[in-house]
């Protein structure tokens, strides 16, 4: 036995009994409020979504660790949680069989192909996301359902589209040069009332993604994550200052810093991507350095996104795009070792 | 051609239409040079270097020798001895892709000499990947989309040529990141090396899909 360097003391010792169970049911636990939210505004259905998320997950992640003859370690909690988040995704109104093909490609190809927890490069639920927005778009972004106590898009004036959709064409109304004056009116009215909705958007009162709508069901189990440890606080918290200020800073009418921060960051699925999806301890950065750059990235993504992009809505591409970074971020973040010179003559050797 | 015309085509070259995730062009050095990031550097500026270069060349080569306008410079040539000659007589578009491969190969022929002078590591490891770019559909594709797709004019062909190859070294750049952290991870045997970097090149490519439709 190699002799033991570390001075122990005596016992009692303060055990910390972390585990990756305890870690992945506490982020279920934290979505529960989420998902009865959800249920509450969009019916039964929601419930059932997720069922079949869950259940196809754990489904794929089984068969596949039983095909690969390795112990099969579902209990985890792991499958769930993509299964859940996959389903927190999608529309409200897509057809049942979604969610089956969203967690069996973001299982299997997400993460099983790089041999399971732990080695993946993207977030499993939004690989299954992003699959299922470039094979059936339509779906993805035009099967909404009215929340029970309001409308689609929160405001009274239109019905058709979520806030971010209508806020996209009242900006695509409003750039065009073409447009009457009564349309550039009507415009700026229905935004101005979009941006105080706010009350709605915080509650989830709106049309959107089945999880993603009620930023204050999220925001209690994104701050329960928090503060026990199992989401580091500087990737939400990145997040939402790099959107905010890009999104005050730039997207006013009326030149710099007359944006609205709130309304951007409370629509869409900013809070579930900030505090559940950005936060995946495996495709996120070590480095408390690189936590930051991978949150302010994801915010500065989303922006670009949202305001040039074809699409009304950004999160889930931009955390996509900053887990493929993230390799590089841990790479060029790495803290110095105390008393370490910098010896390029010794560091070309090695090479 | 306006500043933000350029601007435009530069993004949609590098994030939009990246030539790699998008296009899916040059697929053989983004596979065989991304295991060491030290190498796709090289790689990288090896191939905006030749990019740039074939983008401004071919692009005088199309303009002035192959297409049947006035300023060809062959038709130019016969009309002195003879002015009943037309243009249209000298329409050798046809000849595009046999011309651009002549001049493409001889410019990295060029660049490899200019590497082994001045980088020897860089050149050892480059190694066959160098020459491969001879023939690499990437560069022939940037010269064939500036000339015979969109009609760009010089400016533009040599932005395109130039932001196209940044967008081959960003997206080698980041797969092989992803690439040196995957030799630690437990892929299943049957999808060791290959499948597995095409699988990943496949899953950024649908994360570069967020990029669609950007527009200014």
């Amino acid at each position: 036995m190699p002799t033991n360097k570390l001075a122990v003391a005596v016992s009692p010792h303060i055990r910390e009994d972390v585990s990756i169970r305890k870690i992945m049911y506490s982020v279920l636990i934290a979505l529960v409020p989420a998902l009865i939210g959800s249920v509450f505004f969009f019916g039964p259905r929601a419930l059932w979504l997720s069922l079949i998320g869950v259940a196809s997950a754990v489904a794929t992640e089984a068969g596949i660790q039983a095909i690969r003859k390795v112990p099969i370690e579902v209990s985890d909690g792991s499958a769930a949680l993509t299964g859940l988040l996959v389903a927190f995704n999608l529309p409200p109104g897509v057809p049942l069989w979604m969610p089956i093909i969203g967690s069996f490609v973001g299982i299997a190809l997400g993460k099983q192909v790089f041999g399971g927890l732990g080695r993946n490069i993207l977030n499993p639920a939004l690989v299954g996301r992003a699959f299922l927005m470039a094979s059936w778009p339509v779906e993805m972004t035009t099967r909404w359902i009215v929340p029970k106590y309001g409308t689609l898009s929160g405001i009274d004036a239109v019905t058709s589209a979520t806030p971010l959709g209508v806020f996209k064409s009242m900006n695509t109304i409003l750039a065009d040069p073409a447009a009457s004056l009564i349309e550039i009116q009507k415009a700026n009215t229905i935004l101005g009332k979009l941006f105080d909705s706010w009350g709605n958007l915080f509650l989830g009162n709106v049309g959107g993604c089945l999880g993603e709508t009620s930023a204050l069901l999220l925001l209690i189990g994104g701050i329960f994550l928090l503060w026990k440890g199992y989401a580091d606080w500087r990737i939400p918290v990145g997040y939402l200052v790099g959107l905010g200020v890009l999104s005050w800073a730039f997207w006013g009418r009326n030149g710099l810093f007359t944006g609205h921060p709130l309304f951007h960051l409370l629509s869409g699925g900013v809070i579930l991507g900030a505090f559940f999806m950005a936060t995946d301890m495996v495709t996120s950065p070590v480095t408390p350095r690189g936590r930051w750059i991978f949150g302010l990235g994801c915010g500065i993504f989303t922006f670009i996104i949202r305001k040039w992009g074809g699409y009304p809505e950004g999160v889930s591409y931009s955390i996509l795009l900053m887990n493929i970074v993230t390799p590089l971020i841990d790479r060029y973040t790495k803290p110095k070792i105390f008393g370490e010179k910098k010896n390029k003559d010794k560091e070309q050797k090695e090479r | 051609m306006d500043f933000g015309n350029i601007m435009l085509i530069a993004v949609s070259a590098i994030l939009v239409n990246n030539i790699v995730l998008a296009k899916f062009l040059g697929l053989c050095p983004f596979l065989g040079v991304s295991k060491k990031l030290d190498a796709s550097l090289g790689m990288g500026m090896a191939v905006i270097f030749v990019m740039t270069l074939a983008s401004a060349v071919t692009w005088i080569i199309y303009e002035y020798f192959l297409l049947p306008i006035p300023k060809n410079f062959i038709f130019r040539f016969f009309h002195l001895f003879d002015p009943s000659v037309t243009p249209s007589m000298f329409d050798l578009a046809y000849l595009e892709t046999i011309a651009f491969i002549l001049v493409i190969a001889s410019l990295v022929q060029l660049v490899e000499m200019v590497v082994q002078r001045i980088s020897p590591p860089l050149y050892e490891a480059l190694g066959i990947y160098l020459p491969l770019i001879t023939t690499n559909c990437a560069i022939l594709g940037v010269a064939e989309l500036n000339t015979m797709t969109n009609h760009y004019s010089f400016i533009a062909s040599v932005v395109h040529g130039f932001s196209a190859g940044i967008g081959f070294t960003l997206a080698l750049i980041l797969m092989s990141g992803i690439r040196e952290k995957l030799e630690l991870a437990d892929v299943p045997p049957s999808l060791k090396g290959l499948p597995i970097a095409f699988m990943v090149a496949g899953l950024m490519s649908l994360a570069f899909l967020g990029f669609s439709g950007l527009k200014f």
